[in-house]
């Protein structure tokens, strides 16, 4: 395991201004959005972060500015740590570089995000709805957009007990 | 009726012979009971197979819960030479076209049993991109409820099909009201 | 493009009578054992490239979990791999326990993992069949078909339902095992070694499964790690990464086992790898149940009133157990808030669960790393170049499972 302190250190040396925190048994850390492709390929090529977990994102509808949050988790399997890195991205831009140049395997994590939060991946070889039908113009997982259907007409608000 | 010696300790269950008048040699019957028998005892499925009632469909073709003693020997996964549709699992909005062309690819007389929740109903998936029960896109003729329905359940439910092939017309699939439902659909 | 040599094509590759067939496998056909669209390229029989289309099932677990208490969120993780689903269900309470910090008493952990182990071994069953079935020997499927009854029988005893299990709660089982499912399981254990032995000789050594499966659909280490294969398949391109060794969970370090690795990740390294590791289950099971014999036998729930139903005797007698009935069956516990991140191996690989939770009753984003999903975008590079047959059994051999695969 790599600890954090050593970890902390070695990214302060590339990267000031980051801070890792330890959120129950996991390393956290969060990098703005613009250099995240920079540091993920730090992480891949010098510390051992070769193999990506996940991409995924959250939305909080309450931050200005910072409503969608990117998550990428990744790992280091000769160390055996992982590591959860957070980029913010406001949703009225919500660009911020595909990982797909250093993983292969973030083509489809990066499609998905984009199909249910409309997080632009700035790079990706093919950004298109993957899960989703194609017409479909908005992105489900927002927080604004209920579960339900809703265009059905066969049951309304007063059913759901809304 | 001439009395026939079957085999009297044999636990095998024949098809029964419809009413009609015997005599030396040979027996007739109605036109319908006859393609009734014949076509409710051979039904080949297309299992359109999609989640989890398709493993428990799986099963029912398995040995233990035999599909094929019921005359479905026969799992052809083509439209054209199937007559039963047994659409086992969840079907969101982006299949529903698939299984539409399915469904209109088939010869008549076809069939077509919902296996599960999901199938009739749409299931525990009220969301946005599930469909609500394919009776939306085609007509239906058993529903088999169950998330997913034991196999004893699939197996009622091609039973209670077999009950309707039996006792179907001749000429429902020519009448008004066979059109009206198919017009319903957007079928023609 | 193919760097392979083409013999048997006679027309220049410039030549303008030359063309090439699409293919549209899917997305209901017999060869995918679930519903995902590939439309293939093909020369002659070489395939030349395939394009992948899923989501024809996608039923919005994510969203759908946004909306339903911690304990109702098992349903859903049961229909992701539903062919091991018992395994899934307890990764999504693990992770709860996770968040919220309960500790299990040991028997339940060796509970949990005789059932993920009898989950896993059902799972390689189907895959390892339907390979079979693939190249045409329709027998084991039979065979095998069998002792997924009797699994299902002994899941049926615990929790009610064979496929779809819904097994366990946040803190352990809803009830102990009777002595009806330890007479299973042990019947299970004494008859398994013989029927995996006779599925074995049926497809292992068998000359015409070997000629169609080696080669079939190889990818090397180095890709399968940068695709982010986890699970049987990455196991088979030689790299020895098992969540339950990496992160041990549910006391699995206190196991002895195995992990099997191939060489070339082609098809029949895949095969071997699910049957080595249906003997490592085995082994394991049987060290469960060795490991269960000193334990006091009436424990299988940790002490969690907050989460775990309370006696019925207290509930109708004290009033705080009263209380916590209520609020857990009307789901509105509230879970402390924070963000945890839980991953246990599935039948596929590591499922992950990541959930944020912002103190209220329901989940506020829950997200599963779902292995099939992410492995089956290699599927391109995998059968590229190889035959129209060989693209088939190596469909069948990555173990896709379309509820995984969409959620």
């Amino acid at each position: 395991m790599i600890s954090l302190a050593t970890l902390q250190e070695k990214l302060q040396g590339a990267y000031a201004g980051l801070q890792l925190v330890d959120n129950r048994g996991m390393m956290e850390c969060e990098i703005p959005a613009d250099k995240n492709l920079d540091i993920v390929s730090y992480l891949h090529k010098e510390l051992g972060f070769q193999f990506l977990t996940d991409i995924t994102a959250v939305h909080y509808p309450e931050e200005q500015g910072r409503e969608l949050c990117v998550v990428t988790h990744l790992h280091n399997l000769v160390e055996n740590t992982r590591l959860r890195l957070k980029a913010y991205v406001p949703v009225a831009q919500p660009d911020i570089h595909s990982l797909t140049s250093v993983f292969s395997g973030a083509n489809w994590m990066e499609r998905e995000t984009y199909d249910f939060f409309g997080i632009n991946f700035v790079g990706h070889p093919d950004l298109r709805r993957i899960l989703n039908v194609d017409e479909m113009d908005y992105f489900p997982m927002r927080k604004e957009y209920q579960m339900e259907d809703p265009t059905r007409l066969d049951k309304d608000d007063a059913m759901f007990g809304r | 009726m001439r009395p026939v010696k079957y085999n009297e300790n044999s636990k095998v269950q024949l098809a029964e012979i419809p009413d009609g008048y015997w005599g030396e040699g040979f027996m007739t019957t109605m036109f319908d009971k006859a393609i009734g028998l014949a076509r409710a005892n051979s039904m080949w499925p297309l299992p359109f197979a999609t989640s989890c009632c398709g493993i428990e469909f799986m099963a029912t073709m398995g040995a233990s819960y035999d599909l094929a003693r019921f005359g479905s020997e026969r799992m052809a996964f083509t439209p054209r030479q199937c007559d039963m549709l047994l659409v086992a699992g969840t079907i969101s909005k982006k299949l529903a076209p698939v299984l539409r062309q399915v469904y209109l690819q088939m010869a008549e007389p076809r069939w077509v049993i919902a296996i599960g929740a999901c199938a009739s109903s749409g299931g525990i998936f009220d969301s946005y991109s599930v469909l609500q029960g394919i009776d939306q896109v085609i007509p239906v003729d058993v529903y088999v409820p169950g998330c997913p329905p034991r196999p004893e359940g699939i197996l009622d439910g091609v039973m209670k099909l077999q009950e309707i092939v039996k006792n179907e017309s001749l000429r429902r699939r020519h009448s008004d009201r066979y059109k009206a439902l198919l017009n319903e659909y957007g079928i023609q | 493009m193919v760097e392979k040599q083409h013999q048997h094509i006679k027309l220049a590759e410039n030549s303008i009578e030359k063309e090439t067939t699409t293919i549209n496998l899917g997305p209901t056909h017999p060869a995918t054992h679930g519903i995902f669209q590939n439309i293939m390229e093909i020369d002659g029989e070489r395939v030349l490239k395939t394009e992948m289309t899923v989501g024809y099932i996608h039923r919005a677990f994510e969203k759908i979990a946004e909306r339903r208490p911690y304990s109702q969120v098992t349903t859903l993780t049961d229909r992701l791999n539903y062919c091991s689903a018992p395994i899934n269900n307890m990764g999504w309470h693990m992770t709860v326990e996770k968040l919220v910090g309960l500790e299990l008493p040991p028997r339940v952990d060796y509970l949990r993992v005789i059932i993920m182990e009898l989950a896993r071994i059902g799972d390689h069953l189907i895959c390892n069949s339907v390979i079979g079935v693939d190249t045409g020997a329709l027998t084991p499927f039979t065979y095998v078909f069998q002792w997924r009854e009797r699994i299902y029988d002994i899941f049926e005893s615990i929790c009610g339902s064979r496929l779809t299990t819904n097994m366990g709660r946040i803190g352990g089982f809803e009830r102990n095992f009777t002595d009806e499912t330890w007479k299973k399981i042990h019947d299970f254990m004494d008859t398994f070694p013989a029927m995996l032995k006779e599925f074995e000789a049926l497809l292992t050594r068998n000359r015409i499964f070997m000629d169609r499966c080696i080669g079939a659909g190889p990818i090397s280490a180095e890709r399968a790690l940068n695709w982010s294969f986890t699970g049987p398949n990455l196991r088979a391109s030689g790299v020895d990464y098992d969540v339950r060794v990496a992160q041990p969970y549910s006391r699995y370090n206190e196991f002895d086992f195995k992990i099997p690795v191939g060489t070339t990740g082609d098809t029949y390294d895949r095969y071997l790898v699910r049957n080595l590791e249906m003997w490592e289950s085995f082994s394991i099971i049987q060290q469960a149940l060795e490991k269960l014999k000193g334990l006091d036998a009436s424990v299988f729930h940790a002490d969690a009133p907050e989460f775990y139903l309370p006696e019925k005797a207290d509930v109708y007698s004290k009033m705080e157990a009263l209380i916590y009935h209520f609020k857990i069956v009307m789901g509105e516990t509230d879970l402390p808030p924070g963000e945890v991140y839980h991953a246990v191996e599935g039948g596929n690989g590591e499922l992950g669960y990541y959930l944020v939770s912002d103190g209220g009753r329901t989940p506020y984003r829950l997200h599963f790393r779902r292995p099939c999903f992410i492995y089956y975008q290699a599927f391109n590079e995998m059968v590229a170049g190889g035959l129209f047959s060989d693209a088939v059994v190596t469909l069948s051999s990555i173990n896709v499972i379309a509820g995984e695969l969409d959620a």
